[in-house]
């Protein structure tokens, strides 16, 4: 009770300082929730090309029925795998008309239909990735009355690089937009403790236990945190409506990361409060 | 009460501040902590009040013992051992009543008995009247007896005082010394460092301790 009434006191007595701590919290999370923004959005990108990722394969002319039946069964069979459609001459041919009308008039002059039969492996979301893809066709290719097994080999790589390339930028940089965003607010609530320093000296004078000591200032750096993450959410959602209404569509982070980061900056500046306390702690 | 035992406390680069002293300071007892300024008087203080420990030798205050007292456990020393500074070193934005009652409030007074004891307080220093002005517009004087009265809020058995005196004029000297003494007339021990040889010798009837370069040189009780 003493700690919240002296934590909000903490508030009231020196409120520019306060302030200004949560100003400058808010403007170290609002630099991450920029680039969750982007994270996300690249994120949801990459994942949409991802779902076009499948693989054909082609049949000859002369695999029989029972035979496409028992590798249609065996392809599906597997886990990454979420179904696999057969696709005959005629509905090929049937697609290509539909999808390519500039070649209508070749297709109609053919005696013959040129078209192969297939079959259209679909992956599970999670099994979008080359080893999979690699591991079914080789599976596929093993068939004798396969003809060819096509996935875009170049596409797919290109696209895992792009991901990887993805992750590792998101991992650096992340860390490093949070380094700097944990220096800030250590430094912006360290400021604000130097303020009270001889509140914290008075308080070790008289006998005050260190855990009494702590406790107002963690939940000052928990109250600065969260209202800094406030206005970093506030800043943030600012941003993604301009940039919506006036440049491009782009998607609003989940519920859950926004939690996160109001949650992440109330434990950041009760960590960061908590170890600048422990020095003053120690010094006296 | 508190007794020291063969204490040294060496600094890495300034060397020792204390050499094997030896004293003990008993209950109801007033006694001044002379010496030339760097002589080692504060450093004493630091560490009867364990805000340092010695090198060598023992602290014993009120049972516990600087050897064995672990400093999450300091607090239990603090609270029976009073201390007023030189600087006063109030709380500037609060007034005296406030600054009392900081005290009970921190060390776990139960809240509805915090501002009749700190009133009770002010008015032992003669300072009922201004409880409610702030500290930085009261006298010398008047923060000096705010700090005595924030020393006796834990109902210390001793009051350690480093230059009390040192930053106030001669009248508000002698009216902050009369307090030392009512307070000791009261039964609680005093331990006061000062430099000041005139004020020592004005109260000529209390034990004297005379350090200089770390040792301790005279012990007017041992002397008698």
């Amino acid at each position: 009770m003493y700690a919240l009434r002296e934590a909000l006191a903490a508030f009231r007595r020196a409120p520019v300082l306060t302030g200004l701590s949560s100003a400058m919290v808010g403007a170290a999370l609002f630099v991450l929730g920029l680039f969750g923004l982007a994270t996300y959005n690249l994120h949801l990108a990459l994942s949409a090309i991802e779902e076009r990722v499948e693989i054909v394969v082609y049949l000859k002319d002369d695999a029989r029925q029972s035979e496409i039946d028992q590798a249609e069964k065996d392809l599906g069979g597997m886990e990454e795998v979420a179904g696999v459609h057969y696709i005959s001459k005629r509905e090929a041919l049937a697609k290509a008309k539909a999808e390519l009308p500039e070649f209508a008039d070749l297709f109609a002059a053919a005696e013959v239909n040129p078209l192969p039969q297939s079959l259209e492996v679909e992956l599970r979301p999670d099994s979008r990735n080359r080893d999979v893809v690699e591991r079914i066709s080789q599976r596929a290719g093993a068939y004798p009355f396969v003809e060819d097994v096509r996935y875009g080999r170049e596409w797919v790589d290109k696209l895992f690089t792009l991901r990887r390339v993805g992750a590792v930028t998101t991992a650096v940089l992340g860390g490093a937009f949070l380094l700097v965003a944990a220096l800030i607010i250590g430094t912006a609530l360290r400021i604000a403790l130097f303020a009270r320093r001889e509140e914290i000296h008075v308080m070790r004078l008289v006998g005050a236990k260190n855990g009494f000591i702590r406790r107002p200032f963690l939940l000052e750096g928990a109250m600065a945190g969260l209202l800094g993450g406030l206005l970093a959410w506030g800043f943030t959602y600012a941003t993604y409506r301009v940039v919506y209404a006036y440049l491009f569509a782009v998607a609003w982070i989940p519920g859950g990361w926004i939690f996160a980061g109001l949650l992440g900056g109330g434990l950041f500046g009760a960590l960061a409060s908590g170890l600048a306390i422990r020095r003053h702690l120690r010094d006296l | 009460m508190i007794k020291l035992t063969n204490v040294s406390r060496e600094y890495p680069r300034r060397g020792y501040a204390l050499r094997d002293i030896s004293f003990h300071v008993k209950k109801g007892e007033f006694a001044f902590l002379t010496g030339h300024s760097g002589s080692g008087k504060s450093t004493t203080l630091r560490l009867i009040h364990m805000v340092d420990r010695p090198t060598a030798g023992e602290v014993r205050v009120s049972g516990y013992s600087s050897e064995l007292l672990s400093s999450r456990e300091v607090w239990k020393v603090r609270r029976r051992v009073g201390y007023v500074f030189q600087d006063f070193r109030l709380l500037p934005n609060r007034t005296a009543m406030e600054n009392v009652a900081f005290v009970l409030e921190v060390t776990g007074t139960p809240r509805k008995e915090i501002v009749p004891r700190a009133q009770r307080l002010l008015s032992q220093v003669g300072l009922a009247p201004k409880a409610g002005a702030m500290v930085n517009e009261l006298s010398g004087g008047e923060q000096q007896r705010v700090a005595i009265a924030r020393a006796l809020a834990n109902d210390p058995f001793v009051l350690l005082a480093d230059e009390p005196t040192g930053n106030l004029d001669d009248r508000a000297t002698r009216g902050v010394m009369d307090l030392f003494w009512e307070i000791n007339a009261r039964g609680m021990a005093v331990l006061m460092a000062t430099h000041d040889l005139e004020l020592v010798r004005r109260h000529a009837r209390s034990r004297v301790l005379e350090l200089d370069n770390g040792c301790l040189v005279y012990d007017s009780q041992q002397e008698a």
